[in-house]
Order: C-alpha cells, then structure tokens, then sequence
C-alpha cells in the first residue's frame, strides 16, 4: 500500500540517516549506469565489482550502486567510491578486483586509475567524507552547477527508497498539501523558468492557461523525444533520475487540474524507457500516482507512448499528433494546446529537463532558482557538449556561463591541439557562433541574437578540420529527411537549400547561390507552419553570416580548406619528401598511385605519384605517410 | 485473378503475446504506434501480412497503418540483418568521422543501403544520434555500442559476428 504524509516524512528521516551510510558497511562503490558508459563494458564492470567484492568476502561491507550519468563521458566508465570521494576514470571490468582489494580491503587509494592532467601528475579530488554528492574539483566540475543533475551519479535510479532519501517527493508535499494551484503557478512565475526544450517559453504561463481552459479532462505531457543529433541530456536525466520528472508530472498535473499525464519518450532510448518503467511501477506502488496520492485526494497516472524516429515530434502539436497515433504533422496554432492540444482538451507539453527542474523549485522556492543565471533566463542549462572538445560530456551550468568558460575550462580546450573554429548549439535549428562570441554569456536571448538559438542543449565544438559549407549540408540534409512535408515552403525550400549547398560543396557554386540561400531561408522562416520550418536554414544563414569566405572560397576558388570537401580536394605527392617507401601505393583502393622509373640522386629508392585521373580522393595514403609526402593541393 | 500478396506462405502469425498486448491496447485510443512497436519488437519489421493483420484486429483501415509505418523511421517494411548495425551519423559522429566509417561498413559487407547480406546476417542503417556522443563515431551492432571506432577495427568487428553465424 502507498504511503500517507506522515509515514513519508517518517521513511524520508529514516532513508535519509541511513544513505551511505548502513550499519556495517565500510565503502560505497558508485559506478556510471548511463547509456555511453554501459556500452563501454560498464555492465561487466557493475559485475565483476560484485563477484570480487563475494570473492574476497567483503560483500556485507561495501555496497555497489549503480547510477546515474556523471557526465564525464570522455572518461568513462566512471566509478566513484565513498567515503574517501576517489574517482576513478577509464575503469575496466578487469581493475574490479584491485578496486576491491586496494580501496574497499586495504583503505588505500588505487592512484593507477585516478584522473591524472595530461602531465601525469595527480588531480585534485574532492574531500574525504565531504558529501556523497561531492564531485572531484577538477576543471570539468568546478563550473558546473548540478541542479538537473543533482541525482545523476548519485543515487539508484532503479530504487525510489534513494530518490526519497535525497529529498525526492518533498516538494510535491507542499503541492497536494499545502499550495493551492494559483500558488504553484505563482512559485513558478517567481523561479522565472523557461521551457528548457528550446524556444524558451514561460513555464508559469503555458500552466497558466491551460488552468484557466475550461473543462475537466486535461493532460500533462512529457516530451522526452529527444531528436536533435547530438544532445542527450534529457535521456541521460531520464536513465538517472526519473522520479524527479515524474514528480514535475505531478506538480503540473496539480496545477493545471489534470490527473492523466504522458512520456512520450524516443524508441530509441531502451534504457531510458526501461528505467521509467521501473520507476513508474515504484511510484504506484508507493502510492505517488494513482487514486488520492498520499492521502491529498489527488488523482495522477503516468502512461508512456513510445515515439518512432521523427525530429518534428519535438514540436508540440505534432507530437499530439503521434500520441493519437496519426503520422506525426504539425497543426497550424492557435488554437494553442493550452486550450486545444491532446484530444481537442488543454494540454501541456514540458520538456524532461524543464520537468526535472520543478522538484526543486517546490522544495526550495521559487526565488532559490532565480537567484542564479541572468536577468532574463534563470537557473542553470545542461549542454551535450561534443566534437572537437577534450573533455566530452554531459555539462550544467548557471545560465549567463560564457561558452569560453564551457569550452576552455570546463571542456578544456580543443582536442589535439588544433585551433578553435566555431560552436555550434541549438542543433538543426541553431547556428555557429564564431570565436568573436565566445565572451558572450549564455542565455535564451543572447544566442538568438547572435542568430543562434539554445535549442534542447546540443553544443558542438568544431576545429580547423571542419567545414561550416559541409556541417551547413548536413544539417540541412537532416531537415529534408526530417520535413514532415505538410507545407510547401518547409518541404520544398530544404531541398532546394540542400540541392544549392550540395552543389557549392562539389564545386559549382556561383556567387549569385549564396543571395538565393539566404532569400529561400528567409522565406522559411516567415512562411513555415512549424518551428521546424522556421528554423531550418538557421545553420546555412548563420554560416553565410559568419563565414562568408568560406563560401566564397568554394565557390570562387574551388577550394575547401578543411579538406573535407572532396569534389574540391585532389591529393598529390611531394617528390622532395617522398622516400619511396610504397606504404601508400598498397594503401590505395583505386591503385592509382605508382613509382617512377628513376631513382632520384641522393635517394635510394623512387618516389611515387598519384594519377589524378584515377583517384578516388579517400584521403587514405594522406592519413598513413609517416613523411608527410601527400599534400592535399 | 485477384491479389494474392496478401496470401502468401509467409502470412503472419501472431504469437499469443502480441495477440493480447493488441486485444488490450485496441481499446485505448491512440493505440496505433504503440501496437505497430510490439509488432515489430517481435517481428523485427512489419511485414505486409503483419499489418493487414493489425487492420483487421483493430479496424483501423491499411491505408492508415501504412500512412503511418511509412512516416516514422523507425518501423521497417523489409527484414533486416540478423546482426541489425547502425552507424550513427548525428552531428558530433558526422565530424568525427562517422560519414567514412558507414561507407566502409558497407564496402566491406558489400551492401547498400536498405540491403542485407547475402547470409541474411546484416543490414547497415544510418541513425540519427544514438546518445552516446561522448564515444563518437560510434556504431551498434546487434545492440552492442562500439565506441571512438576507427576504419580499421570494422572488419574485426563484423568477423566476430559472423564466427557466432
């Protein structure tokens, strides 16, 4: 049987006293259970640390969790152990039994696997005994603010007893029990949050009016459908912490007196959908969803729909669409499904880190959110940052961080020593923002000003080595697949963008292209049904905007100086440096590099050529000569 | 003569899982997606019989259920692989490489897109982002996550699945 409010505070006190710290148990072994991690053998891993820890007869003083993402995905698998706070990266299912032994039998740090500076010399690690949740003080944490986050890494996202222990559902208290649904909204309004799935909506507001709708049936939806390549915040909070969005579910539902509320969440993501199911049954069978919640007289279910690979489902009234089960197009709004979503009843569609967000802005007051982030955006962000970065991973920062500070500090710098070209956030919707905005702080406001946009958090550093007409392509490429197809000026002006873009990327672009692109994007934005449409030639305008040499380069000078344009690239060899070794020559699928018939004086074998007639621009004899020979030209 | 693709040997045939998992969802409205998932959960794809089959349980007319199979990526029409490999090409996997690495794959598997090897054992898809951006270029096969691949580790990786047969 559920509980009522009186035997929750009394399992909360209880929970709370004893987590991390059980009677008899001497260590904690936390390890990363996220999607990246759990496919880099962090399966085997959780195993061998049991089987060793029952081999060497320790299994009733350690206990080995498995949690949420830590964000350090670069790093990964992550295995973290309390009390001492030693966090070990890059660990193998094969280090289980020194873990075991060094740290859990012998008290010692095992220094072989702690994160080391590229020097070698030891990081700094956070204080022994200074918190469960306490991360290394290196500079991929110091930044970061984990408000989204502050469960991932720490508590078993299969076992609702540590959500509660970490001061889970104790916000919601104040919801069924103490605020009326004007208050909510109220504190909502005051924590000044905006919709974290990308256009940044007023939370409060969307609440607002679907509580003022008329009408007893109303629902509340999560939107999980995480589509933009290269963002995986919300499945990372789902895998990690998925009560905190079922009790953001429950305190919209309140809200906006609704007792059905949806997950609509990607097919794509079986772990995520695995672990709200688990988390689902706990929470009806503990008597947090169901029939009169906690005693309140409140009525709350859960169900989840499954999406199946559609990037529009991201936007709301195709993704009502999806839920009744009809091919996933847009409707024109208004009627806005605050008064007309799911079913023709008032709805409310919330994003998973938005929903994330609300636990906390219950049990601390709305005020406690707004004190961080900047005038206009509150709170913190969690970006995917990615690409050309040397720590990739899962980062949350207070909203107004610089991405100077995300990328150098946090991230810390470009990988492999190459040069910082450009960041691109806001995925197929959002642009590259160039090394002259790297002081800009992060908000809502400050990106689309920059002909950006926040997006769902995607953020992904480029070098030197890429190319915006290319990444502007593919983007593009993207939308044409993606286009539900509905309106013209989405479905035709993608193909056209692309065809013109495809066109300049295999080296017959004309000057007058780049005027069309940008009058094609233009009319997109204005004439599109959905913000799909509307944003669709955001990476080929921003790109145009800011690197309009690069353009003119492919077009003017059949050149690609990121070499990764191949149309425009043809390789060839330099007969000073060439040694004549052949390694190229047996590299080549085209056989089209051959020796010459004299060797040089002064070399003791000949040097090869390439016949550009016949190559296939692979770029493979670039990338194995040891002498720096091949030359792209 | 009339149509007889719909008769064929292959007619689908239900295991009593999916036959109740659709009897209960049949009710609910919007059951459609969810219904055509579990089909292909068992199935691997959603044959032509496997959905004139769902028509009839539900009522719900084959023009709909193929408007529908058709306009989401992830419902297939044709069987894949039994290795099913999916090499992502989401944003930070497309820079790192992933672009080369499925032409590869299929150089070496000797498959274009929407093929499947001969021996039946795998099929290339491209996927938009598998959430494990930290690992790119990243490739799954068989639901097994490959991680920060290079060209030169594919072979060996497909030589391990076809040992298993």
């Amino acid at each position: 049987m559920g509980f009522t409010l009186e035997e929750l505070r009394k399992f909360r006190a209880e929970k709370k006293a004893e987590f991390r710290n059980l009677p008899g148990r001497t260590h904690y072994i936390l390890t990363c259970g996220g999607t990246a991690c759990q496919s880099n053998k962090g399966e085997e891993l959780f195993n061998a640390l049991n089987d060793e820890a029952k081999k060497q007869g320790l299994a009733d003083k350690v206990q080995i969790v498995r949690t949420g993402c830590f964000g350090f995905c670069e790093k990964g698998p992550i295995v973290k152990v309390l009390p001492e706070n030693n966090f070990y990266v890059e660990v193998k299912p094969e280090d289980a039994a020194e873990i075991i032994d060094v740290n859990v039998k012998q008290g010692k740090e095992l220094t072989r696997l702690e994160f080391k500076r590229p020097d070698g010399t030891p990081e700094p690690k956070a204080a022994k005994g200074g918190g469960h949740a306490e991360l290394p003080p290196i500079g991929f944490y110091q930044k970061q603010v984990r408000v989204v986050l502050r469960n991932c890494g720490v508590i078993n996202p299969e076992d609702i007893n540590e959500y509660i222990a970490n001061d889970g559902y104790l916000g919601l208290e104040k919801v069924l029990f103490e605020w009326s649904q004007e208050k909510i909204i109220e504190e909502m309004k005051a924590s000044g949050m905006r919709g974290r799935g990308g256009a940044g909506f007023p939370t409060w507001l969307k609440w607002d009016f679907a509580r003022k709708a008329p009408g007893d049936v109303k629902y509340v939806i999560c939107n999980a459908d995480e589509g933009d390549p290269g963002a995986y915040m919300d499945r990372s909070t789902v895998e990690g912490d998925p009560h905190s969005v079922i009790e953001g579910m429950i305190t919209a539902g309140k809200a906006i007196g609704s007792h059905q509320g949806f997950v609509y969440i990607r097919a794509e993501y079986p772990l995520a959908v695995h672990r709200l199911e688990i988390a689902l049954k706990q929470a009806q069978e503990n008597g947090f969803l169901g029939k009169d919640i906690l005693g309140s007289g409140f009525d709350f279910d859960i169900e989840i729909r499954l999406g199946a690979g559609a990037f529009v489902c991201g936007e709301e009234t195709a993704l009502i669409q999806s839920i009744e089960g009809n091919r996933g197009m847009p409707t024109p709004k208004p009627p806005f499904p605050a008064n007309k979503g799911l079913w023709q009843k008032p709805t409310i569609i919330n994003n998973v880190e938005t929903l994330a967000n609300i636990p906390v802005i219950t049990a601390k007051g709305g005020a406690w959110l707004a004190a961080m982030g900047t005038e206009k955006s509150k709170g913190t962000k969690v970006f995917a940052l990615t690409g050309k970065v040397q720590n990739s991973g899962l980062v949350e920062v207070p909203m107004g961080t610089t991405l100077r500070e995300i990328i150098f500090e946090i991230g810390g710098g470009i990988k492999n020593g190459r040069k910082f070209k450009g960041v691109q956030t806001g995925g197929p919707s959002g642009g590259i923002l160039t090394e002259q905005f790297l002081d800009t702080p992060i908000d809502f406001d400050s990106l689309t000003a920059n002909g950006s946009m926040m997006g769902s958090g995607g953020m992904i550093v480029m070098d030197e080595d890429d190319c915006v007409v290319d990444v502007a392509r593919f983007y593009m490429d993207f939308c044409v697949d993606e286009s539900c197809g509905k309106c013209s000026p989405c479905r035709i002006g993608t193909t056209q963008i692309l065809k013109l873009l495809e066109k300049i990327t295999n080296g017959n672009g004309e000057e007058s292209d780049i005027e069309k692109l940008d009058r094609i994007g233009k009319a997109m934005a204005k004439a599109s049904l959905c913000a799909l449409g509307q944003t669709a030639a955001n990476p080929t305008v921003s790109t145009i905007k800011n690197f309009k040499d690069e353009y003119l380069e492919h077009i003017k000078d059949k050149k690609c100086r990121a070499g990764k344009c191949k149309k425009l690239l043809s390789y060839a060899i330099d007969l000073e440096a060439c040694i004549g070794c052949s390694l190229c020559a047996k590299k080549c699928p085209g056989e089209c590099i051959t020796q010459l018939p004299d060797v040089p004086a002064g070399k003791k074998k000949a040097p090869f050529v390439i016949d550009a007639s016949k190559c296939l621009k692979c770029g493979e004899c670039f990338n194995c000569c040891k002498f720096k020979a091949v030359v792209r030209v | 003569m009339a149509c007889q693709c719909a008769t064929t040997a292959d007619d689908a045939k239900f295991p009593p899982d999916l036959v109740s998992f659709i009897d209960d969802w049949k009710v609910k409205p919007g059951c459609l997606i969810m219904i055509l998932h579990k089909t292909q959960e068992t199935f691997g794809f959603i044959s032509r019989a496997s959905a004139e089959q769902i028509s009839a349980m539900t009522g719900i007319s084959l023009a709909r259920i193929y408007g529908v199979i058709t306009f989401y990526h992830f419902f297939k029409t044709a069987k894949p692989g039994k290795y099913k490999t999916s090499v992502c090409l989401g944003t930070a996997c497309y820079l790192k490489g992933g672009g080369d690495l499925i032409e590869e794959a299929r150089s070496i598997l000797g498959i274009a897109p929407d093929e499947v090897t001969p021996d039946g054992l795998f099929s290339i898809d491209e996927v938009r982002c598998v959430g494990c951006c930290g690992l790119a270029p990243v490739m799954v096969v068989a639901n097994e996550t490959y991680g920060k691949l290079t060209k030169d580790k594919l072979s060996g990786i497909f030589d391990t699945y076809r040992e298993k047969g």
